[in-house]
């Protein structure tokens, strides 16, 4: 089934010059995490738990995000799961399947590399994904408002 | 505003094609088509347990979706996947995909600091 994990999951890999427990720090600490994320978090990671907070990107509006904390693997290891692009405000997507997010660290002569999988998504819901795709071009359309604001045309 | 508009059209092709892929036996179909290449019912049939009918029923669906297509060969019909209503299937992917890396960038902005 080459094409079903095609559209199963994502990817990515980067390499940070960094050292490891730097990077630990930004991934373990919610703070943190919020801030490159673009979210503002409520409450500490830990594992088992679930931490509640608001997306901050311009262009989304006032969007709940819920994060389930798998595991913390210090340095090395840590894992959720969430609703991916949860971006409606007063849609209950509780009871609707998640994905998992994992971030795998490695220490490279450079700093750290950091590798990202997020996977799960064939079990997203048809509609959610074609109104995320429309969401998505929302915001596009609200941030283009923006700039056009910004620079006074 | 051509991003707009073009990812306002990616949207609404994809909408039907979501739906039609929502079915185990038709991802499967899919799959083997992608896999494989252009096959007929008899091959597509041969050592599964859904009944030519059904897949017959099933490609249809995908066809009005326009996943895939056939084309008359003998007396068989061909049916072979439409790669470009696939890679709209992967539009959605590919905005998630660009929000990591877009998020990665600023975590690298940040520990690097």
């Amino acid at each position: 089934m080459k094409l079903h994990n095609a559209t199963d999951r994502i990817e990515k890999g980067i390499v940070l010059r960094a050292p490891r427990s730097r990077v630990w720090r930004a991934l373990a600490s919610a703070d943190e995490f919020g801030a490159w994320f673009g979210m503002k978090l409520e409450g500490d990671f830990a594992p088992g738990g679930r931490v509640h907070g608001q997306i901050t990107l311009p262009g989304h509006g006032q969007v709940t995000v819920e994060i389930a904390i798998e595991r913390m693997d210090p340095e090395s290891r840590m894992s959720y799961r969430w609703h991916p692009y949860a971006v409606e405000s007063g849609v209950d997507y509780s009871s609707e399947p998640t994905t998992l997010v994992e971030f795998h660290l490695e220490e490279v002569a450079e700093g750290t590399r950091l590798r990202v999988v997020e996977s799960g998504f064939d079990r997203i819901p048809a509609a959610r994904r074609a109104e995320a795709l429309r969401m998505n071009d929302a915001g596009w359309a609200e941030q283009l408002e923006n700039i056009a604001r910004h620079v006074g045309s | 505003m051509s991003v707009h508009s073009a990812g306002w059209r990616e949207a609404s092709r994809a909408a039907p094609m979501f739906a039609a892929l929502g079915d185990e036996t038709r991802l499967a179909l899919v799959a083997r088509l992608s896999s494989e290449g252009p096959l007929s019912i008899t091959r597509l049939a041969a050592g599964s347990s859904v009944t030519r009918q059904a897949i017959t029923k099933h490609l249809n669906v995908l066809a009005t979706a326009g996943l895939v297509s056939d084309l008359r060969r003998g007396r068989e019909r061909i049916w072979e996947l439409e790669p470009e209503q696939m890679d709209a299937a992967r539009a959605y992917l590919e905005h998630v995909s660009k929000r990591w890396d877009e998020a990665l960038g600023r975590l690298k902005q940040l520990v690097e600091e």
